[in-house]
């Protein structure tokens, strides 16, 4: 019985899409699947990706957190974010508590603007709102100061809400699962080739990490990039193994599938920024 | 009816080209083994255990033996032109339908991994 249990998340999660699930039992699937699948690593682990299933690559990577490579990204964002724009104002003045405390609620769905907002996309909205030019998305300002947000909600659950009264929120999360689930490119993988089907399995030395806590760590200073990056840019990064187009960094594409992918990290802790190597 | 000569003949032809095969084919075995351990051709280490090559991945089986596997060339040319064909929810690329690999580079590779 249990073993039959255990097909059927298999089945339902790599292979079809349970198209009439609602977000909800999509969630619970998605648990279920990576909980069989590595009985041993407690649910609050995932957001530690390839570090919670890999002992080798945990053990390099707890002594590079001793002094982590991110800590001057933090410093530099909290200063940038107290800075006032030319009108008086500052990125506080946009966000609910003062900005502190809440890229836990992030992306969100955004009733008036009809689309889903990222925290790097509402920072960018703010200083439009101020007359300011939006920063790059790959800009140390950008990412340090998401390093900064992100620092402030350490340890608070990752909290991504589906709004049941607007049917185009239900839609972008659906938009956002097809995405990840969709064969593309060249090599015809999908996200969930490698991040579910195949997680903790080697591709060449690599070990593949689940999708469970995927979000919960960014942005992440990577040794490969040599600073700070978004979650976007690892999409991209992906994108590129996969042979397959690539989006751009805020792209509705990329916003939906962070939707989604947030989305099956409910109630895992925020542990941004972090380090990747 | 044949004569004996004619048959001498043949046989001589036969032999001369048996050996152009057989060298042929140790070329396009050695061929078959640099493109499917080049990360830019077939790449097929990043999933397969494959004789002595380095740093292989584990999403696949390793690939020896396979003449107990596939019964005939063809069946194992199938598996690397195409492996959605065999199992629609495979994680492997299909090399020939996708243009991955060329005809050619796809039929020195399967000459390799038949010979293991
Ligand atoms: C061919 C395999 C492959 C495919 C397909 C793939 N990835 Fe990855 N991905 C990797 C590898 C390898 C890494 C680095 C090791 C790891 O953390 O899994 C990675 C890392 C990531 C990370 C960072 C995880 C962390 O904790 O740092 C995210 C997020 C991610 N991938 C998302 C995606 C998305 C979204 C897609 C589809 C658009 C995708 N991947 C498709 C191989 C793949
Ligand atoms: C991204 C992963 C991946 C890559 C790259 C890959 N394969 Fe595979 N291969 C698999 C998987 C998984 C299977 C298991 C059967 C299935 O899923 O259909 C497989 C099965 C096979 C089989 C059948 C083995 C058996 O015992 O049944 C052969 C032969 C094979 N692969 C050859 C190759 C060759 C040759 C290459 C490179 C040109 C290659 N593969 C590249 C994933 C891969």
């Amino acid at each position: 019985m249990k073993t039959l249990f255990k097909c059927c998340h298999a089945f339902l999660l790599c292979t079809t899409l349970t198209v009439f699930a609602s977000p909800a039992e999509d969630l619970g699937q998605f648990r279920a699947y990576f909980k069989d699948k590595f009985p041993s690593v407690p649910f609050n682990e995932f957001n530690n990706g390839v570090y919670a299933i890999n002992e080798d690559a945990r053990i390099a990577w707890q002594d590079i957190e001793e002094f982590p490579p991110y800590e001057e990204a933090i410093l530099n964002g909290k200063a940038l974010f107290e800075t006032s724009f030319t009108n008086g104002r500052n990125y506080g003045n946009c966000f609910e508590n003062n900005g502190v405390g809440v890229s836990q609620n992030y992306p969100y769905w955004d009733r008036a603007r009809q689309q889903v907002i990222t925290l790097a996309l509402a920072l960018n909205l703010c200083r439009e709102e101020s007359g300011i030019p939006a920063l790059k998305y790959t800009e140390a300002k950008l990412t340090s100061i998401l390093a900064y947000m992100v620092y402030t909600s350490r340890e608070m659950k990752t909290n991504a809400r589906i709004p049941t009264n607007d049917k185009k929120a239900l839609e972008s999360y659906k938009k956002g699962k097809k995405f990840y689930y969709q064969r593309r490119g060249q090599l015809n993988f999908s996200c969930a080739t490698c991040h579910i089907q195949n997680s903790g399995r080697r591709i060449r030395s690599e070990t593949l990490s689940p999708s469970l806590g995927h979000t919960t760590g960014w942005p992440v200073y990577r040794a490969k990039w040599g600073s700070v990056g978004t979650l976007h840019r690892r999409f991209i990064g992906c994108s590129k193994q996969m042979r397959a187009k690539e989006y751009k960094l805020q792209s509705e594409e990329y916003r939906n599938l962070e939707y989604f992918l947030t989305y099956m990290s409910n109630g895992l802790p925020i542990n941004g920024p972090s380090y990747r190597k | 009816m044949i004569s004996s000569y004619k048959t001498m003949q043949l046989t001589l032809l036969s032999c001369l080209l048996l050996l152009a095969c057989n060298s042929a084919h140790s070329g396009s075995i050695s061929k078959g083994k640099s493109l499917a351990f080049d990360r830019s051709k077939g790449n097929c280490l990043a999933c397969h255990t494959i004789d002595d090559g380095e740093m292989a991945g584990n999403i696949g089986p390793p690939l020896v033996n396979l003449k107990m596997r596939f019964s005939t060339r063809d069946a194992l040319f199938k598996q690397v032109w195409d492996a959605t064909t065999i199992n629609s929810k495979t994680s492997m690329p299909p090399f020939g339908r996708n243009k991955i690999l060329s005809e050619e580079e796809i039929e020195h590779i399967v000459e390799y991994i038949w010979s293991l």
